[in-house]
């Protein structure tokens, strides 16, 4: 009897509970939203002999509040950018009947990879408002553009940057990449070409509904490049003299050698 | 077979680059150029970055040329001593085609001078070579009647002062003939990564007027150094020389270049010559093609 008393008493309980939670009377906002708790396949990506480039998978799971399984009807965004580094962009032209390089723009953060993989195709989830602050899509990647151009001119060149990296596969927006499994267990996949430079990648998860993000949670990947070819790159820029003088050597070896082989023949 | 290269920072089809290798090993054995001005191109149309293509092109280029050097000095075939003139000549060349291209460079129009360069020197001595060609193997053609008595060297070349006697070549000219030409060899390996073979050998025949025995081994011997010093300049400034990649292009190459020996000794000199001559009109019209018709990318990146 007790036993059962108590188990009307938690009832009860859960009953006001989700009552006051209608009633917007909880006064933490933080148990009302979700909670993102993110994973990533590999945190460090090592690029070796053979490297074709990797995938990364970005899972997780949202948390509903109060700790609930289900947190209802969400989509997951995920964005993964690489370094940014200043550049310069360069058009062409058609002068004289050549083509050649007449007008260049400025860049202070051109991110060398930019992928974004989402449930839903972005512009379904959210106001473009929304996406281009949290930067959800290659038309929204905050470049920084610097001098002074007009602005039209100046969204050319960005968008002639996105274009020429998205063909070269740094640049990616996939709007089935990330797959929601019982809307609680999320996966994305993200390509990575074998074309990435190195260094540290963050990713980003958001969980979005009715058009605000309710949770994100950042994640980093180093990508780095590890034994022979490690070496190589670190001695090309570290000591470069002698890495000439190795190239000129190994040449010069290789020729004579091969004069050598050829010539007892 | 799937290999990464760390300074393209990119994968390439291994079996690709070393074939590609073996193609530009058998032009330099045959012809005595270096090969570079079809790498190059043809690296960079595989999608690897001009500035290591250049640069990993110009590494190639030196083991070709020892292999080549080796192969004709068996033979006899190296006038050293017009080759150390033109060596000299040819390393003050690259640092003036260094300077030259970094000042291009900051403008952004390298690339579109690199290609009129192309242009218009693969086109001038291609006509040239293919009108000597064929004016040798069939006499009457292209003008010239009987086969002429060739001039011996350039009047130019016969104005200028003091003059040293070149006992493998035959000649009696002034040193500093050779020593301009390595310059301006010197230059255009800097800036458009080639060895300048195809601009070397028929100014030897043409303007130096040098022994035909000697062209070849000559030719590959001024190359074989000023490659080095180039590769030294490109590992010091642009850090460009992609380890990986050159060892691939030279294992192609240095089988290549053997080949290409073997068969010049047997082949006759101006069917060689007329095929160079095809080879490089060739070249310099798909450039003049690409020159004007929209490229495929309009907008290219470059750090700051």
């Amino acid at each position: 009897m007790r036993g059962a008393v108590r188990l009307g008493l938690v009832v009860l309980a859960v009953l006001i509970a989700l009552a006051a939670l209608l009633l917007g009377a909880l006064p933490a906002a933080a148990q009302r939203e979700p909670v993102l708790v993110p994973a990533v396949s590999q945190s460090r990506i090592e690029v070796r002999q053979g490297f074709t480039g990797a995938r990364l998978l970005l899972y997780g799971a949202v948390i509903g509040p109060g700790g609930a399984a289900r947190a209802g009807d969400y989509d997951i965004v995920v964005v993964l950018k690489g370094p940014t580094e200043p550049v310069r962009i360069r058009e062409k032209a058609r002068i004289a009947g050549i083509w050649m390089n007449a007008g260049s723009s400025d860049f202070r953060s051109a991110p060398a990879f930019f992928a974004v993989a989402s449930s839903r195709p972005v512009r379904e989830i959210v106001d473009e408002r929304t996406a281009a602050i949290y930067e959800l899509g290659t038309d929204f990647i905050q470049l920084s553009p610097s001098g002074l151009i007009d602005p039209e001119e100046q969204a050319r060149f960005a968008h002639g940057l996105v274009e020429l990296r998205r063909r070269q596969g740094l640049y990616q927006e996939n709007p089935r990449g990330v797959t929601i499994r019982e809307k609680v267990l999320y996966q994305a996949r993200i390509d990575l070409p074998s074309n990435v430079t190195t260094g540290r990648y963050t990713a980003e998860t958001f969980a979005i509904a009715r058009g605000r993000v309710l949770a994100s949670a950042t994640a980093r990947i180093e990508v780095v490049k590890t034994g022979f070819e490690g070496q190589v790159v670190a001695a090309a820029q570290r000591w470069s003299f002698f890495y000439g003088l190795g190239a000129i050597a190994l040449s010069l070896g290789m020729g004579w050698l091969a004069g050598r082989l050829f010539a007892r023949v | 077979m799937d290999v990464y290269l760390p300074i393209a920072n990119l994968s390439v089809n291994g079996l690709y680059i070393v074939l590609l290798g073996g193609l530009t090993g058998i032009l330099s054995g045959l012809f005595g150029v270096g090969g570079g001005f079809l790498t190059t191109p043809l690296l960079i149309f595989y999608g690897i970055p001009p500035t290591v293509a250049a640069a990993s092109a110009a590494t190639q280029v030196t083991g070709a040329s020892v292999s080549g050097v080796i192969a004709h000095s068996r033979r006899k075939g190296v006038d050293y001593r017009m080759g150390t003139v033109m060596v000299a000549g040819g390393v003050v060349g690259a640092l003036i085609g260094a300077a030259l291209f970094r000042a291009l460079q900051a403008i952004g129009q390298i690339d579109v001078v690199i290609n009129i360069l192309y242009v218009l020197m693969l086109g001038a001595i291609g006509s040239l070579m293919m009108r000597e060609a064929l004016s040798a193997i069939r006499p009457g053609m292209a003008g010239s009647a009987a086969p002429v008595r060739k001039r011996r060297h350039h009047p130019l070349v016969a104005s200028l002062p003091y003059r040293w006697r070149f006992y493998a070549s035959g000649l009696y000219i002034s040193p500093l003939a050779p020593a301009i030409l390595g310059m301006l060899v010197g230059i255009l390996t800097m800036l458009m990564g080639v060895g300048g073979g195809f601009l070397l050998v028929p100014a030897m025949l043409y303007i130096l007027g040098m022994a035909g025995n000697v062209v070849v081994g000559t030719s590959l011997y001024q190359i074989l150094f000023v490659t080095m010093v180039t590769t030294m300049t490109h590992a010091l400034t642009t850090k460009a020389v992609d380890l990986v990649l050159a060892a691939l292009l030279l294992l192609g190459s240095v089988l290549g270049a053997q080949f290409g020996t073997q068969i010049a000794l047997k082949a006759r000199p101006e069917y060689l010559r007329l095929a160079l001559a095809a080879l490089v009109l060739l070249i310099a019209l798909r450039m003049l093609y690409g020159l004007g018709v929209q490229p495929d990318e309009i907008y290219t990146v470059a750090p700051l």
